[in-house]
This record gives structure tokens, sequence and C-alpha cells, in this order.
């Protein structure tokens, strides 16, 4: 017993360690989030709360459900895989209303719309369709010759099914 | 699965109030979404891209990006005689699009840029606090309440990907459209874009193209010698880009 005769001291030092470990682990419990650690370093609820954020564009699916119409139109012409929303914006809202003609989506404006995509620039892929809007329609609106769900002249002149994309003229 | 008349007058309802949660775009789980279930990327098909800037304006409205920040963007490569390098410009990110080009002769082209969601992720690795993390689908996010501001990330991210929110003192970056892809629908850039130059693609699925596009197509990840396992991967890149 001799070894411990004067090491009261030492004791007293190791309980105090002990206590600020349990005070940690307690402390601990409190702060860490219980789903920190699940998948790795970190909090595995965040997935969660990200994947939850409002959803603002509805998907081209979403409107073909209503909007076959304009979907069967589209299909035949060129801008057959330009999706809705690429024109007429987020729709969300739109297409979740109890009454979807209240939120009424607002007709983009031709002239600005098409001239984003079709104006010439070099940069462009040479099979691109693009003009100088000033030279092509003098300012007029692009909607004043072509149909926007299908461009092309003949479906605008005769509003019948235009031929296949890359038929004979 | 046999259905009889009484369940499936049961579950019609509650699948209308789930879509229309969706819709509606308020918090909700996606319960049927499987995290081990998918591996996320992106295809991008530079001679498809035309510099319109619609996936700059998707994305900053999908997600309320600040004004003057990106998480996606376009830039455009102009590559003159005579010059060693190429002029890359990105006015506003391309969110109005691009001013013509002043010399028509010179080769130009456009390259969308946005998260590679990296597997091996440099930003992830210098996070102190673990704010930043890969999801088990591979998509790397930033959890905003343990995020300090730091901007180790920011500084780590070798393709300039992450910002410090102006008015959240934390850090922000793609999230693949987190909330759209575990509800079934695809990103908001690759909704948006008019060409379908932009693609989203699940690794894991055997069904999805893009097995077939990486076998048949001239493919190449940005920065490749900084191996942090990019998944964003772009068709016909050129070699003067960084």
């Amino acid at each position: 017993m001799s070894v411990f005769k004067d090491a009261g001291h030492l004791f007293r030092f190791a309980g105090l360690f002990v206590l600020a470990f349990i005070v940690f682990l307690v402390v601990r419990h409190f702060v860490v989030p219980p789903s920190f650690g699940q998948y790795g370093h970190y909090r595995a609820a965040a997935i969660a709360e990200i994947a939850s954020r409002p959803v603002k564009f509805a998907g081209h699916d979403t409107c073909e459900a209503c909007h076959s119409d304009v979907a069967d139109k589209k299909s035949k012409g060129k801008h057959a895989h330009v999706n809705c929303e690429a024109c007429h914006g987020a729709q969300a809202k739109h297409a979740s209303a109890d009454d979807p003609s209240t939120v009424k989506p607002v007709l983009p404006d031709t002239t600005v719309l098409c001239a984003r995509c079709h104006t010439a620039s070099a940069a462009k892929p040479k099979d691109f369709p693009q003009v100088v809007p000033a030279d092509h329609s003098n300012g007029m609106p692009c909607d004043t010759c072509h149909q926007p769900h299908n461009p092309s002249m003949d479906a605008a002149a005769a509003d019948v099914p235009a031929k296949p994309v890359g038929g004979a003229k | 699965m046999n259905i009889n008349r009484r369940q499936m007058l049961i579950l019609l309802p509650a699948a209308a109030i789930a879509w229309k949660s969706v819709l509606a775009g308020t918090p909700q789980d996606s319960p049927n979404y499987k995290m081990s279930d998918h591996w996320w990327g992106m295809l991008i098909d530079i001679p498809k891209c035309i510099g319109c800037g619609n996936c700059v304006r998707a994305c900053s409205n999908e997600n309320a990006v600040p004004k003057g920040y990106f998480r996606t963007w376009v830039e455009r490569y102009q590559v003159e005689e005579g010059r060693e390098n190429p002029r890359v410009d990105s006015p506003n990110g391309a969110i109005d699009g691009f001013p013509a080009n002043t010399n028509p002769n010179l080769k130009s082209f456009f390259v969308p840029k946005l998260c590679n969601h990296c597997a091996d992720s440099p930003c992830v690795q210098v996070c102190p606090v673990g704010a930043t993390f890969v999801s088990p689908d591979g998509v790397v996010m930033v959890d905003d309440s343990y995020c300090l501001g730091c901007r180790y990330c920011v500084q780590a991210c070798p393709y300039g990907c992450r910002y410090l929110h102006p008015e959240k003192n934390t850090v922000d970056k793609c999230t693949l459209c987190y909330h759209r892809i575990t509800k079934g629908l695809t990103t908001a850039c690759c909704e948006n874009c008019p060409t379908g130059a932009r693609k989203l693609v699940d690794f894991k699925d055997p069904k999805d193209p893009v097995h077939e596009f990486l076998r048949q197509n001239n493919v190449q990840v940005l920065k490749p010698q900084m191996a942090t396992k990019a998944k964003v991967y772009y068709k016909d890149l050129d070699g003067s880009v960084r």
C-alpha cells in the first residue's frame, strides 16, 4: 500500500478528468444532431431539407397532360425538342392552381424571345438556323409569319400538319 | 399488385394530394426515392450549345440565386489567329445571352459550366465543420445551418463553382436541383435547354443513355489532372478550355 501512500492528489486529479469527460459526453449528446454521421461526416437530415425546397418549373410532362393539342402541334415541327417552360417560363403555380385559368401565364414577346436563340453568331453551330433580326424581319414580331409551336412557313401558311423535318420541299 | 376497389378509392385522393404538393412546391418528402439507387451526373454536348442563356435564367429562377451570382453560367471561347490563348467572355454569366461575335472568322464555341459534382471533391475535403458533403447519390451539397462561411471550399474548388451568399453569409452552390431530381423531374437547366445540350444522367441506371453516349462519343471532364472524379462530361471539348 506504500505505493499509493502519498498519491491522494493524483486520484483527485484523475477524478477531475473523469468528471470532465462525462460532462463532455453529456454536452456532446445534446449539441451534435442525431443524424450527424449517418452517411459520413455531415448532418444527414440536411439532404432531406434540401430535397424539400419548392419546385418552380413544373416540367413538360405536366404541361402536356392538359395541353396535348399544343404538344401534338409542336411534335410535328422543328421545335419538338424545346420544352414548354423554355419559352413560357416557370409554370408550377399555374399547374398546381385549383383553377389553372386564374394563374394565367404571360405570353412571351416573340421579338425578344426568338432572337435570344436565333440571332446570328459565329459561335453557334453552323446547322442551327440563325438570322440577323433587323435584316430578316425589319423589327416585326416573329409570330407575324411564324407560329412558334411549329415555325415552318408551310405550317403557318396553311395551318396543316407540317412536312416531316428534313423532308423534300 | 392487386388493388380492390376500396383500396383504389383510398389511394387515389392520397396520390392526388401528394402530386399537388409536388407541383405547388410545398415542402414534402419524396417517399419513393432511394438514394442508393442513383449516382447523378450530367452530359454537356458542346456542339449543340447555342449560348442562349436559358439554363442560367432557369437556374436563377428555380433556386432564387442572388443577382450577380451564378450556380451555372456559359462561357464563350474565341480562339483567334496568332494568339496562343483563347479569349473567354461570359457577360453577366450569359444570363442575357451573348453579343454578336466581333470577328466571324475565328474559332468560337460555348461552354456551359456548373458544379462538376466530383466524387472525390476538394471542397468537401477542406470543410472544417462537415457542412459540405457528397450525398450517397453523388450530389455535392451544402448544409447551410452548419456552414460557418469561412470560404475554404470557395478557394478549394478548381472550377470556381461556389460563392458566398450575400444575405445568408453561408456558401451556396449548384445542388443539381436536388429538390427536383428526387421527385422524378430533371434539373431546371436541362428542362429549359432548347437544344438538348445538357442532360441529367444517372450512372447507376443501366437503361440510361449515358452509357451508350460515353462509348460512342469523344468525352472529357474539366481539369482531369486534378483527379477530382468530376461527373460532368463534355462532348467534343476543345483543348483550349481550362
